[in-house]
């Protein structure tokens, strides 16, 4: 019993922190979206109402919901397709190969995520470096408008986020065991067989914590839309942070938030359902 | 056939990476730009750094922003590990809950961690600055040091502390020859990824940041919003050769630890 007392101290901090800044700020923010707002300038006021939540019904919100979705999933989409195969090529250098290529792909991530997206502007602003080589090449005799546009945002999360699919991908690859896709291959599968039926499934796992980790910052990083996006497109996370500056509307934000959280939990819980896995693969 | 293919995945591998540092070969080249337009190539110049340097608020946001990881990384580290070891000893009906809850600020978009804290804060009263960017900052670094050492903890041999303690070790001194030394280095890893976590953060920040306290990557979005600024390359190109200086650092410094012990 003391011995137990004794270990227990140290969750202690844990425990109190978590209590402290994660629970009591979730339960706050819940409490604050039944909240009324003061209908001119800052503040609200206890009384309970849901018309925070019916207000979200409105199409000019709801497309904001859509948009968003939309975005993440391409944007997962796009982090999966060019991830994976990398992640996979990657595992498969040899030892000296992969240390170089781990260096390669560390230091991009090290380096503030801000000031990568500031390249891209370099690049792809009306008279950047893009447009200047395409038009010198012939090949375009109009400038093309990509900055603050959708495409120009999707590039910018795709970026941003391909990583962290990388290194859940090839983590996991490398932990494979190779005689179980050979197993296969002796029994008479074909490669492409053998990869779906093993190789893939075995790497699921790694598949499955890159997506989490791709989808869940991607419907939270406006900045990446504002900077790349101008105003063009207004994302769930512009909106927050517009009703909360701006708008000053804190319990309208917080029913977004609500909203927000619930449906990216939702999102987690069936992918997880869908492909059978528990727990998130350590990475890094 | 083999190797034609071997050659292909290659070629891929390039081609991406090519693309990953295309922004940032960019950055680097237009940092010597003299011209204030990034459009054209205008000859070498350095204006931009000593422009950089010049700038005392972008000083003080990184100064800000180097103390804040600092901070926030230590607290993270000793309550991290601390609740990491814990959690693998004791056996409350909380527990599961609990695990889940401490990593919720990794899991959430950051949007919402910025607005839940902004909103907390001033319910609590605290003072936008300092205090809150640390408290803020430490709550999304914990779940990486307690998920990397707990990781950690679950692949020890429990027959190594099971010696010790068969030894004669009392509890704690196991904890402190054995256990301790073996969870190092993932403790290490997490605090370095907490810091990069950290020193990177725009969206929590931008909440929970006060009138007079900046941190770098908060303004640095402000300047980039407002247009192309041949200063933001020159931090770039200084940022970058820190990190490849540290990295190409540790991993020397990994490769030598790692020789002798090859030898054994």
């Amino acid at each position: 019993m003391e011995k137990r007392n004794k270990w227990g101290l140290l969750v202690a901090p844990l425990y109190a922190f978590t209590l402290l800044f994660v629970l009591g700020p979730m339960v706050y923010m819940v409490l604050v979206s039944f909240a009324r707002n003061n209908g001119d300038g800052y503040g609200f006021f206890w009384r309970f109402t849901t018309e925070n939540y019916t207000k979200i019904a409105d199409p000019v919100y709801l497309q904001c919901f859509v948009q968003s979705f939309k975005l993440a999933f391409s944007t997962t989409f796009f982090v999966i397709l060019l991830g994976y195969p990398f992640g996979y090529f990657m595992a498969r250098l040899s030892e000296r190969g992969k240390r170089r290529m781990m260096f390669l792909i560390m230091v991009p991530f090290w380096t503030s995520s801000l000031l990568r997206l500031y390249g891209w502007i370099i690049i792809l602003q009306a008279k950047g470096v893009m447009n200047a080589a395409l038009m010198g090449l012939g090949i375009l005799k109009k400038p093309l408008k990509i900055l603050y546009s959708y495409p120009a945002v999707l590039i910018g999360m795709i970026y941003a986020l391909l990583p962290f699919m990388i290194l859940s991908v090839y983590s996991s690859v490398e932990k494979m065991d190779w005689s179980l896709t050979e197993a296969a291959r002796d029994l008479g599968a074909s490669p492409f067989q053998a990869f779906l039926t093993v190789t893939f499934k075995l790497t699921l796992p790694g598949l499955l914590s890159g997506v989490i980790l791709t989808f869940i910052p991607s419907m939270g990083l406006f900045f990446i839309a504002d900077i790349l996006g101008g105003n063009k497109i207004v994302l769930v996370g512009s909106l927050i942070q517009d009703q909360l500056t701006r708008g000053s509307n804190w319990p309208f934000a917080a029913a977004l938030a609500v909203i927000l959280t619930v449906l990216t939990s939702l999102m987690i819980f069936f992918y997880r359902k869908i492909t059978h896995v528990k727990d998130l693969e350590e990475i890094f | 056939m083999k190797g034609k293919r071997f050659a292909l995945s290659k070629l891929y591998l390039a081609l991406i990476m090519l693309i990953t540092y295309l922004p940032l070969i960019m950055v680097v080249v237009f940092s010597f730009n003299d011209s204030k337009l990034t459009a054209a190539w205008k000859g070498f110049s350095l204006r931009w750094y000593q422009e950089l340097f010049r700038d005392a608020a972008l000083m003080e946001a990184l100064a800000n922003s180097i103390k804040l990881g600092v901070i926030s990384c230590a607290l993270a580290a000793v309550i991290g590990t601390l609740g990491a070891i814990g959690m693998t000893r004791v056996h409350y009906k909380s527990k599961g809950m609990m695990e889940y809850l401490s990593t919720v600020p990794i899991m959430v978009p950051e949007i919402i961690l910025g607005m839940v804290f902004m909103a907390f804060f001033s319910l609590l009263g605290l003072p936008f600055g300092m205090v809150t960017l640390a408290i803020a900052h430490t709550a999304f670094c914990i779940p990486y040091v307690f998920m990397m050492v707990k990781a950690r903890l679950v692949g020890i041999d429990p027959s190594l502390e099971e010696a010790a303690r068969d030894l004669g070790a009392s509890p704690a001194r196991t904890f402190w020859d054995i256990t301790l030394p073996l969870i190092m280095p993932a403790v290490a890893s997490g605090c370095l990824l907490a810091f990069a976590m950290s020193f990177d953060d725009v969206v929590i920040s931008i909440f929970v940041n006060g009138p007079k306290t900046s941190t770098l990557p908060i303004k640095v979005y402000t300047q980039i919003k407002t247009g192309v600024t041949p200063e933001m390359n020159a931090l770039c190109t200084m940022i970058l050769a820190a990190v490849i200086f540290v990295l190409a650092g540790t991993s020397l410094l990994r490769r030598q630890k790692a020789r002798p012990g090859k030898r054994q």
